[in-house]
C-alpha cells in the first residue's frame, strides 16, 4: 500500500506550525517530540505505520477549529482520528500530516428520556454512550466489535455498524445531529433533536466520509428502550448451502432476527479450543438471536427451529436462560481474538447479496487452496456482511502481499456477485486501490466533487478513499498552489 | 414533455438540453420547478426482488403501488410508510417510487423503522450534465466510498435524475392493533406517546390528532405479540385515560394520519413543522393551536393555518424546520416553500448544487427557499 511522498516544504515548516498549533492550544494539547509521535503512527491497521508531523488533542469544538484554521492556512494535511481502531487504516498518518484526536472530547452534553435522544461529544466511546443511559433502560443500538474502545467520531467517519443493525441498522440511522468543523474553520451545525433535518441530508453525507468532509466535535444520537429480553438459538448444519438456505427461508418466514450470524468449520474449532463454547462437529453454524417478552421469544425460535429443522441440522440448542445463552455467544464474540491467538490474520469486510453465499464461500474455499493461505469465515448472514479472516505469517517474507493479493480477489468476487468492497469497516487505505472494481472513473468523480466542495484544498485525511492516482490531480494542485 | 424509456434516453435528454427541466414522476407532491417537463414515467418496472435478502431494485417510474404490490405478494413491505400528498395537493396521477425518494417521503413508522433515506440502499442518477452516477449498490450494508444514496434522498430531483432505486424491505407483520385515548390536550397526549415510545413494545406509530381529540398508539407484530403488547401498553398509558384497542381499522387509521387527511380539501395553507418531539406542544401553541395532525411522537406536526400565516415566523426560536405543503403561489412566493438554512449550510448547498449540475437546469428554483 502506497502513501503519496511527504510534502518537504512542511516538513521544513514544522517549527512554525507547531509553535503556531502550542500559540493556540493547552501545552499538553500539542504532541511533536518523536518519541511520543510513535503512538500515533498506525491504527489497528497496524502493518502500515508512519508518524505524523505532530498530534493535537483539543478539547472543544473551538480548539478544534483553532486547529483546523492553523493547518488551512499553513496548507498541512490534517488527519482526524477517534480511538485508532480503524481496521482500514482511516487514522494512518502520512509524514507531513498533523492527527487531529478527539480523545478529549468526552462529555455527555445532554440526556432526554422523553426524546430518546443523547448529546455527546463525539470522542466518548460507543459503549460508554450506553453506559450513560443504560441505568434507565435504554441503550445505542450500533455496535462494532470494538465498541469498548471506539470512539463515536470513529463510528460516524466510517459509519460502523456491528451484530445487531440488521434490526437496528448502522451510525447512519441513528445520528440526528452534528456539530461539525469543516477545513477551513467553519462551525456548522446540522439537524438536531428533531427527526428529520431540513435542505440536503448533510447527516447522511457525513457518516461514511471517513474523515474527508469534516470534524465532527457533537453528535446527537438517537437512543432506544431496551428489550424485555433476548435469547440466541444455535444451529449446526453440513454444509454451507443448507445454513444459507436456512437463512433465506427465515428472512422470507417473516422473522426478523436481531443478529444472524454464520461461522464455517475453521472458526468454529478454534472458537471452540479458545471458549469452550462446546460447539458441535459441522461445516456451518449459525447462531440467531432474538427479542422480547419470553413468550415473544419462545414464540419466535419456535418458528426458527421448525424451519431449520427442514434443512437437516447437525445439532439445534435453544439457550434456556442467559447462562446458556453467554456460552453460545462465547466463541462468536470470541472469534478475531481465537484465530488472532493462532495465527496472524487479515478481517475483509466484504458484503454480498445473500443468495451469493454458497457460490461465495466455494469459491473462497477455491482461492485458499490457490493462495496456499488458510481461511476462516465468520459473518453477519442477515445482511450478507462477511468477514473472511485470511490466515498468514508476518514473520514470513511475502506472506503479507500474497495475503493482501489473496484479499483483494475475495473483495474483488464480493462485488461481481452484486455486492461491495466493504460494509462496516470504511476503505481507508486498505480498500482504497480495489475502488475502480466497485465504481466507474464517473461514480468516484462524483464522490470526490463533493469533497471539493467541503474541503477544496484536499487536505483533510486527503490519501484515503479514492486509488492515490485517482485523487492525485487534486491534491497535486493543492501542492502546487503552496 | 420529454419521456425517455431508458436511462441512456435519459442521459442524452439532459446532456442535450438547452434550458430548464422540470424533473417529474407522478406530480402528486404539489412541488415542482420551471422548465420543459421531463418525466421518469418510462423508466418501469422491478429490476430486481430478492425476498430472501430483503432488497428491492426497481426503476425510478415505477408507480409506487406497483412496488408495493410485489412486496405485498411476498410477505413483505416498504418499511419507512411513504406518504401519499394527494389528499393535500388534490393532484391527480399515481406516485412513483422516484418521487418517493426525492422527496423523501416517510410515515408514521418514521419514529420506529427510519425513513425512506435510512432504506436506501442504492441509487442510479443522471447529473445535470447528463452523466449517469452509481451510489451504493443492492446490498443492506455497505460503507464502500461517499454515501450520496442518502443525499440523493429528499433533494427534489435538484442533484440529478433518479433512473434506480434499491431499497432494504422488511417482512410485513401478521397483525396489528390501534390503541386510542380520547380527549387528551396535546401537552398530556405527547406525554403519553413519549411514554409509549419509551417502552419496549417497538411502537410503530405515535400520533395525536387535535381536532378530534384522539391519542395513537400503534403496535405491529405477530398475533400472540400483538396481543400481549396491547394488553401491557394498555396498562402503561391507563394513567392518561381510558384506552381502546382496535384491530380491524388499524390500516384505515394510520394512513389518515400518514397523509394528514384531516386537514384535506379545507381552505387555508399547509405546513409541515419538524421539531424536538417534546416540543410538539409548544410548537403547536405558538402556531395558534390549529387544526393539526402531530405524528412522530409529537416532533412532526402538520397544521392547517389562515392563509399567509409565517408559520416560521411564528416558531421563532424553536429548533427545527417548517415547510410550507400546500399553498397558492403568491404565499409561496413570498413565504418560500423550504426552511431557510444557516449560511454556512446554505452555502455548501449552493456549491453542491453546482458540481452536480453546472448548468443549473435541473428544477431551478426548487429548495432554494
Amino acid at each position: 500500500m502506497q502513501m503519496p511522498e511527504p510534502d518537504a516544504r512542511i516538513l521544513a515548516a514544522k517549527p512554525r506550525v507547531v509553535a503556531r498549533l502550542r500559540a493556540a492550544l493547552p501545552a499538553e494539547a500539542v504532541i511533536d517530540a518523536p518519541e511520543e509521535l510513535r503512538a500515533y503512527e498506525c491504527d489497528a491497521l497496524t502493518a502500515y505505520t508512519c508518524p505524523p508531523l505532530a498530534v493535537t488533542l483539543p478539547a472543544s469544538t473551538e480548539e478544534v477549529a483553532a486547529v483546523l484554521r492553523i493547518c488551512h492556512d499553513e496548507g498541512v494535511p490534517v488527519v482526524p482520528r477517534g480511538s485508532g481502531t480503524s481496521l482500514a487504516g482511516g487514522a494512518l498518518p502520512t509524514a507531513d500530516s498533523v492527527i487531529l484526536g478527539v480523545a478529549r472530547l468526552t462529555d455527555v452534553l445532554e440526556v432526554n428520556y422523553s426524546d430518546r435522544i443523547i448529546r455527546v461529544q463525539t470522542g466518548r466511546t460507543n459503549l460508554s454512550v450506553t453506559g450513560a443511559v443504560e441505568d434507565e433502560g435504554f441503550f445505542y443500538a450500533p455496535d462494532p466489535s470494538s465498541q469498548l474502545a471506539c470512539a463515536i467520531a470513529g463510528n460516524i467517519a466510517m459509519n460502523s455498524g456491528g451484530a445487531h443493525c440488521l434490526k437496528y441498522g448502522v451510525t447512519t440511522n441513528n445520528l440526528l445531529g452534528a456539530t461539525m468543523v469543516l477545513m477551513d474553520g467553519t462551525v456548522v451545525e446540522v439537524g438536531g433533536a428533531h427527526l428529520d433535518a431540513s435542505g440536503y441530508d448533510w447527516l447522511g453525507l457525513i457518516c461514511g466520509s471517513e474523515g474527508m468532509l469534516g470534524v465532527v466535535t457533537e453528535a446527537t444520537l438517537r437512543i432506544l428502550p431496551r428489550p424485555e429480553g433476548a435469547l440466541p438459538v444455535l444451529m449446526g448444519f453440513a454444509s454451507a448451502e443448507a445454513a444459507g438456505a436456512c437463512v433465506a427461508d427465515i428472512i422470507k418466514a417473516g422473522v426478523l432476527p436481531v443478529a444472524i450470524e454464520y461461522m464455517d468449520r475453521l472458526c468454529i474449532e478454534v472458537t471452540d479450543k479458545f471458549s469452550g463454547a462446546g460447539y458441535p462437529d459441522c461445516d456451518a453454524l449459525l447462531i440467531v438471536e432474538v427479542e422480547g417478552a419470553p413468550a415473544e421469544i419462545d414464540a419466535q425460535l419456535g418458528l426458527i427451529t421448525e424451519i431449520a429443522a427442514r434443512h437437516d441440522p447437525v445439532e439445534m440448542r435453544r439457550a434456556a436462560d442467559a447462562d446458556e445463552a453467554a456460552r453460545i455467544w462465547k466463541g462468536r464474540k470470541s472469534a478475531f481474538g481465537a484465530v488472532g491467538q493462532i495465527n496472524d490474520y487479515m478481517c475483509l469486510d466484504g458484503t454480498i447479496p445473500v443468495s451469493e453465499l454458497p457460490h461465495v464461500l466455494r469459491r473462497i474455499g477455491e482461492l485458499s487452496e490457490e493462495y496456499g493461505l488458510q481461511v476462516g469465515n465468520v459473518f453477519h448472514a442477515g445482511d450478507g456482511n462477511m468477514h473472511p479472516l485470511i490466515l498468514f505469517d508476518a514473520n514470513k517474507p511475502g506472506d503479507l502481499e500474497t495475503c493482501e493479493a489473496m484479499g483483494a480477489e475475495i473483495l474483488k468476487l464480493c462485488v461481481e456477485v452484486g455486492g461491495c468492497l466493504t460494509g462496516e469497516h470504511g476503505v481507508g487505505i486498505e480498500k482504497r486501490d480495489l475502488m475502480g472494481h466497485q465504481f466507474t472513473p464517473g461514480d468516484m468523480e462524483a464522490q470526490m466533487r463533493v469533497k471539493d466542495v467541503f474541503d477544496p484544498a484536499w487536505l483533510l485525511n486527503p490519501a484515503k478513499v479514492f486509488p492515490l492516482t485517482v485523487s492525485a490531480p487534486r491534491r497535486d494542485r493543492r501542492a502546487a498552489a503552496a | 414533455m420529454l419521456a425517455p424509456v431508458s436511462e441512456a434516453e435519459m442521459a442524452e435528454a439532459v446532456a442535450a438540453a438547452t434550458g430548464p427541466l422540470r424533473v417529474s414522476g407522478g406530480g402528486t407532491r404539489g412541488l415542482a420547478g420551471a422548465g420543459e417537463t421531463l418525466s421518469t414515467a418510462g423508466l418501469r418496472g422491478v429490476e430486481l426482488y430478492e425476498p430472501g435478502a430483503l432488497t428491492i431494485v426497481v426503476r425510478a417510474g415505477t408507480p409506487l403501488c406497483d412496488v408495493e404490490e410485489a412486496l405485498a405478494a411476498e410477505g413483505q413491505r416498504l418499511p419507512f410508510e411513504p406518504m401519499d400528498h394527494r389528499r393535500l395537493t388534490g393532484a391527480e396521477g399515481a406516485p412513483t417510487i422516484g418521487g418517493v425518494v426525492a422527496a423523501n417521503a416517510s410515515g408514521p413508522r418514521r419514529v420506529q423503522a427510519g425513513a425512506c433515506r435510512d432504506s436506501l440502499i442504492g441509487v442510479r442518477v443522471v447529473d445535470g450534465t447528463g452523466t449517469v452516477v452509481k451510489n451504493g449498490g443492492r446490498v443492506m450494508k455497505n460503507v464502500t466510498g461517499f454515501d450520496l444514496v442518502k443525499l440523493l434522498a429528499g433533494s427534489w430531483g435538484t442533484l440529478g435524475v433518479l433512473t434506480e432505486v434499491a431499497f432494504k424491505v422488511l417482512p410485513a407483520p401478521a397483525a396489528s392493533a390501534t390503541l386510542e385515548i380520547g380527549g387528551l390536550e396535546p401537552g398530556r397526549a405527547v406525554a403519553a406517546l413519549s411514554a409509549a415510545l419509551c417502552s419496549p413494545y417497538e411502537v410503530s406509530g405515535a400520533a395525536h390528532l387535535t381536532e378530534a381529540g384522539r391519542t395513537l398508539v400503534r403496535i405491529e407484530g405477530f398475533e400472540a405479540q400483538v396481543a400481549y403488547r396491547a394488553e401491557r401498553l394498555a396498562d402503561l398509558l391507563g394513567r392518561f385515560g381510558a384506552v381502546s384497542v382496535d384491530r380491524e381499522g388499524v390500516a384505515g387509521t394510520w394512513a389518515e394520519v400518514r397523509d394528514a387527511a384531516p386537514l384535506a380539501g379545507r381552505a387555508g395553507d399547509v405546513w409541515r413543522v419538524s421539531v424536538r418531539p417534546s416540543d410538539g406542544p409548544r410548537a403547536w401553541a405558538a402556531l395558534g393551536e390549529p387544526p393539526a395532525v402531530i405524528d412522530w411522537g409529537g416532533g412532526l406536526i402538520w397544521a392547517l393555518l389562515p392563509e399567509g400565516t409565517d408559520a416560521r415566523a411564528a416558531l421563532a426560536d424553536l429548533p427545527g424546520h417548517a415547510t410550507l405543503v400546500r399553498a397558492s403561489a403568491e404565499v409561496r412566493a413570498r413565504l418560500g416553500t423550504f426552511h431557510p438554512e444557516a449560511p454556512a449550510l446554505a452555502r455548501l448547498a449552493a456549491e453542491l448544487r453546482a458540481m452536480f449540475d453546472p448548468r443549473g437546469i435541473l428544477n431551478p428554483g426548487l429548495m432554494e427557499r
